[in-house]
């Protein structure tokens, strides 16, 4: 999202476009952490408990 | 040129028992196809009817005797496990240790889709229903958990196949020769994505593909052990005289709906050029397929290149893009529908944006959702690709339960795109499709199923007040039996017994 935001406005040359773009920038940035952080917050609340033993009791006979 | 043709899906789902790592799966397995139809009057439970089935066929010509098969080849054996019949025209059985869905014949690679998402439905109803059973010899009820992927990260993979029926005339060396370049390719967008690199995963990277490191050899019978990039079981289910059942054994088990979609339909694509000669009878072949399909795999940035025999050196999206150009073509030539249209546009832009970057699939693609996601947590927790956590996320995006599953986690919350509603999917739980052999079958279930004994891909089986034998309507025509062809007996019969009159006037 950031990077297209940047691009479409990469091609201005005027100070002031300049300085909109570092804060759409920003903005967008922040909005991206946030989001990042609320996806791992939500899957943190759901993961299973004890990653290490409960990944090494899942073996499964072959299949097809 | 159409991406229609009758097709199907097969999954075989993992299976664990929570808190008991030894439980055993079959089992379990037959627990969740029971319970599963017990629950919606599947009474009878009309069994599955083996007389057609031939899995030591093989599409060179030959069958491999039954003395010198592995026995995990021998599918047809009923081994007293479940094994039912659906309204909606699938089968729902225990394979091997595994709980299995195979998808009614349907026309579109829409309907793939709709009808795999309905087996998800059906084993998550089957799996909750099994886990409220009284007690069993394990001694105390403990959630039963399924997952759609394909390995266990520890040697052991399980399936999930394609089918496409073919036209008998096309010489099997030109669908191996043309087919094996695009399976080696396309896992750029079927990929479900894996942590580990290996059978047993002793390397630790991330990777494309669930399926990859378990193909050995370019083409063969097996689909257990040492597994073939091309399958040649020949069992058509069909007029074998007309028809061919390609069974595709090659592909992720994939949650993402728009990885179904273009699995089946560009597949579907390569067959119809293949039918009609439009490849011409060579291509340039890979010079080591399945080094190059294990190499493809482990790179997700999509930069690692294949040598041709003739050297030339080609990324997996280059290949994929020579298949796109020669179906544009072939389109431009010969005409195109709303599938196909939707098929073609959908591997174009995917095409195009995976070699742009492919996290510009995020939102579409099982393998970039999958690594988008682990990334994330490396980067938070700074962990190295061996931490059991990233294992976890791995596996936990198969599950099927929707406040569990990490796939269904990203489309509650608006994170991963879908192509059909939920109202559809509840619908193809119970209903066929409407256009393929299914309808018939599935009508025959949900009218009927206390008078049917037995059914499979090619007939129903009637055990009919008066008869002393079982009444066999054999289905050999995949696009007979649909609703335009029998929906009018349906509504005219009240029993079985007028049905069965009106079709053999006996």
């Amino acid at each position: 999202m950031s990077e297209q935001q940047h691009k479409s406005t990469r091609k201005s040359t005027g100070a002031e476009e300049q300085v909109e773009t570092t804060e759409v920038d920003t903005q967008a940035k922040a909005k991206l952490d946030d989001d990042v952080d609320s996806i791992l917050d939500e899957i943190d609340d759901v993961l299973e408990e004890n990653a290490e033993e409960f990944v090494r009791s899942f073996v499964q006979k072959g299949g097809q | 040129m159409t991406v229609r043709r009758v097709q199907g899906s097969e999954v075989e789902y993992g299976i664990a028992v929570t808190g008991q790592p030894h439980a055993n799966p079959m089992v379990a397995s037959t627990h969740v196809v029971n319970a599963y139809a017990a629950a919606n009057g599947l009474t009878r439970r009309a069994r599955w009817d083996f007389e057609e089935e031939s899995p030591l066929r093989d599409a060179r010509g030959f069958d491999l005797g039954r003395d010198v098969a592995d026995p995990s080849q021998l599918t047809d054996e009923d081994l007293g496990l479940a094994n039912i019949i659906l309204t909606n025209g699938a089968r729902l059985y225990v394979d091997h240790a595994h709980p299995e869905y195979s998808s009614p014949e349907v026309l579109t690679p829409l309907d793939v889709v709709l009808w795999e998402k309905a087996g998800e439905e059906v084993m998550r109803t089957g799996a909750e229903l099994a886990t409220d059973l009284p007690a069993t010899t394990a001694g105390s009820t403990a959630p039963i958990v399924l997952y759609k992927n394909n390995i266990d990260n520890k040697g052991a993979s399980y399936g999930s196949h394609e089918n496409y029926l073919m036209d008998r005339q096309v010489p099997f060396e030109q669908i191996v020769e043309h087919l094996i370049p695009f399976f080696v390719s396309r896992q750029v967008f079927t990929g479900a994505g894996r942590v580990g690199q290996r059978q047993d995963g002793s390397v630790h990277a991330f990777q494309i593909s669930q399926r990859a490191d378990y193909f050995e050899v370019e083409v063969g019978l097996e689909t257990t052990l040492k597994r073939p990039l091309i399958n040649t079981r020949d069992e058509p289910h069909a007029d074998p005289k007309k028809y061919r059942r390609l069974h595709v054994i090659i592909g992720d088990a994939n949650c993402s709906e728009t990885a179904i979609l273009l699995k089946h339909g560009t597949t579907s694509l390569v067959l119809a050029m293949i039918e009609a000669g439009f490849l011409g009878p060579s291509r340039r072949r890979l010079a080591r397929p399945v080094e190059a399909l294990h190499s493809i795999s482990y790179d997700p940035t999509l930069k690692q290149t294949v040598e041709y025999e003739d050297g030339t050196a080609v990324t997996a999206l280059e290949i994929q893009r020579e298949y796109l150009d020669a179906a544009r073509e072939f389109v431009a030539r010969e005409g195109s529908d709303a599938d196909t249209d939707q098929v073609l546009d959908l591997w174009a832009s995917i095409l195009n944006r995976l070699a742009d970057d492919p996290m510009q699939c995020v939102e579409e693609l099982d393998w970039v959702a999958k690594l988008a996601l682990l990334e994330r947590y490396r980067e938070r927790d700074d962990l190295d690709w061996d931490h059991a956590k990233l294992h976890l996320v791995d596996l936990q995006y198969h599950d099927i339960r929707l406040h569990k599953g990490l796939y269904h986690q990203l489309v509650r919350t608006g994170r991963m795109k879908r192509l059909v509603t939920e109202a559809q999917v509840q619908e193809a739980v119970t209903e066929p499709p409407h256009d393929t052999r299914a309808y018939f079958r599935g009508k025959c279930l949900e009218r009927f199923s206390a008078d049917i004994a037995a059914a499979s891909w090619d007939s129903v089986i009637f055990d009919l007040p008066g008869h002393e034998s079982l009444q066999r309507i054999p289905t050999m025509e995949p696009l007979r039996g649909t609703e335009e062809h029998v929906g009018r007996l349906f509504e005219t019969s009240t029993t079985a017994t007028e049905l069965f009159r009106t079709i053999t006037g006996r």
